[in-house]
């Protein structure tokens, strides 16, 4: 009876505990693979190549995502701003909705779905057809040579991709705004010329969209490093990356979000 | 004659309570072609695994090339790994690089070569294997036993004392396997290495091998010059030389009396 009333327990304690040593070794393993980028600058066209990967084949879902957000963006800023008579305002409400929150937050989304998933499939089939294994084999150490340059081209891409986002996002407000409604194309740029500030808005953007990128990076290679070597683990582990560091953005979101313009700096 | 390997009263297990390996002595002399036999789970890999430094013994001690594994760290362990090759059940080659930089990917990371002499080294290794013309292919485009070979050609990229090969001879047709067999052979000859074959295909390795350790549940259960074991009267090798169903291994698992499953004893 006794022994039936603690196993509920102890498979509670049992679960914490092994979600706890997994998280030390994910931060053991980040500790591990700072230390040992030399390898990801010395050998920089090693990064290029990932970034190519990463940060190039995400392009087009990047641009395209980013056009459509500014268009509806330009559409629903229109249809609340011409009530108050504000509509001249809508560059402004564009350019800080993307700059500030939609472009590192939308953009780290989809890299996460479109390039975290990939670097964890990638790692983790190596990991399953032993190249990992035959790599150490031939003294080579799999996270300074394959983990590392993923991981540093992730974290290099992802503040690009979500600036070309934005930027792809103000175009698509433009075009709905001013070629489709009818807004003016003096107020429409020079308001948010003149509202967007570089420090508390475009900086802090890009503070957060770097975030984004070495959560979602360091989870994807973490994922796909110890990932199950089979099928069905290599699989669970793509899903635990793309489910992961979608929450981990939004979480982290708030928290920069609330550091950064909150206090009279928004 | 000098040993290369030394293993002695090694245990390993990968949980406590299972051990895989209990206090195997294995010796293994300079310029030998070794095999490692037994059951699927009888632990040969593992003993592998243990010479590569993958794993280190729970007990007993294991010296390669001089070295005690335990004791080494990360950086030592790979300095000793420049002077070892391992052949992987199915190759393991990069599939993200072509043939020629398989081979070429040990000599770029481990010396400062001008790409014309790496070049020469590299067609050199593919040719050992006869598989200089396929340098351009990737390994998508190979069949299992030419894949087997590239892999076998950047296994030697650095010319390694001590040779691993992981079960080479796995889902292989018989043409392959008499190739990568014969090379096994060669290869070790020319290069005055040291090769350990850990496999399960009797036919195929013991007419190539010139010492024969046979496993099984974790043990050593008998070891000599093939000839010689394939005579001995152990049970066990005698049950597997000649792939007999039932023997020292029987072939039923565990289980309650039939008739008392089925119900139908008498009381």
């Amino acid at each position: 009876m006794l022994a039936r009333l603690r196993q509920p327990f102890e498979r509670l304690g049992s679960a914490v505990m092994s979600r706890v040593w997994r998280l030390g070794f994910a931060a053991r393993f980040f500790g591990y693979m700072l230390m040992h980028s030399g390898t990801a600058f010395g050998r920089f066209r090693l990064t290029i190549r990932e970034i190519y990967f990463a940060g190039v084949l995400s392009l087009i879902i990047i641009l395209v995502s980013g056009l459509f957000v500014g268009m509806v963006l330009g559409l629903q800023g229109y249809e609340t701003l011409q009530r108050y008579g504000s509509s001249e305002a809508l560059g402004i409400l564009v350019a800080l909705s993307l700059v500030r929150e939609l472009g590192p937050v939308v953009a780290g989304l989809l890299f996460a779905s479109r390039a975290g998933s990939a670097i964890t499939a990638e790692i983790g089939l190596m990991k399953a057809t032993e190249q990992i294994a035959a790599m150490e084999m031939m003294a080579v150490d799999p996270i300074a040579r394959v983990v590392a340059p993923r991981f540093w081209a992730g974290v290099i891409s992802m503040p690009l991709l979500a600036a070309l986002f934005s930027a792809m996002g103000i175009f698509g407000g433009y075009l709905v705004g001013v070629q489709l409604i009818g807004v003016d194309e003096g107020a429409f740029w020079s308001q948010m010329q003149a509202s967007v500030d570089v420090r508390n808005d475009i900086v802090n953007g890009v503070i957060k969209s770097v975030v984004f990128g070495v959560a979602v990076t360091w989870i994807a290679v973490f994922e796909g490093y110890d990932a199950r070597p089979t099928a069905e683990g290599v699989s669970s582990a793509t899903t635990r990356t793309v489910v992961t560091s979608s929450l981990a953005i939004l979480a982290l979101d708030f928290m920069l979000t609330a550091l950064m313009f909150t206090g009279g700096n928004g | 004659m000098a040993a290369i390997v030394e293993i002695e009263q090694v245990s390993f297990g990968y949980e406590a309570s299972r051990p895989v390996l209990h206090d195997v002595n294995v010796r293994i002399e300079q310029g030998k072609v070794i095999g490692v036999m037994g059951q699927s789970g009888c632990g040969k890999t593992t003993l592998l695994r243990i010479i590569g430094g993958a794993l280190r013994p729970s007990a007993g001690t294991a010296r390669v090339l001089g070295a005690e594994i335990a004791a080494l760290g990360t950086r030592e362990l790979y300095a000793l790994r420049r002077k070892m090759g391992m052949l992987f059940q199915f190759g393991a080659l990069f599939t993200d690089l072509s043939v020629f930089d398989n081979v070429a990917f040990p000599l770029r990371e481990h010396t400062r070569l001008p790409e014309a002499v790496l070049r020469d080294l590299v067609l050199l290794k593919l040719e050992a294997v006869g598989l200089r013309g396929a340098a351009g292919l990737r390994p998508s485009e190979l069949s299992g036993g030419m894949a087997r070979r590239v892999a076998l050609a950047r296994a030697i990229a650095l010319d390694p004392k001590l040779i691993l090969y992981d079960e080479p001879f796995t889902a292989l047709d018989p043409i392959s396997l008499g190739v990568v067999a014969r090379l096994i052979r060669r290869l070790n000859d020319s290069l005055g290495a040291t090769s350990i074959v850990v496999t399960h295909d009797v036919a195929e390795t013991l007419p190539f091998v010139d010492y024969v350790f046979f496993m099984a549940d974790g043990r050593v259960v008998a070891e000599g010059p093939p000839q010689e074991v394939a005579r001995a009267k152990v049970p066990f090798v005698e049950q597997f030389v000649h792939g007999r169903p039932d023997g020292a291994v029987p072939f039923h698992f565990p289980a309650p009396r039939y008739a008392s499953d089925l119900g139908i004893e008498a009381a």
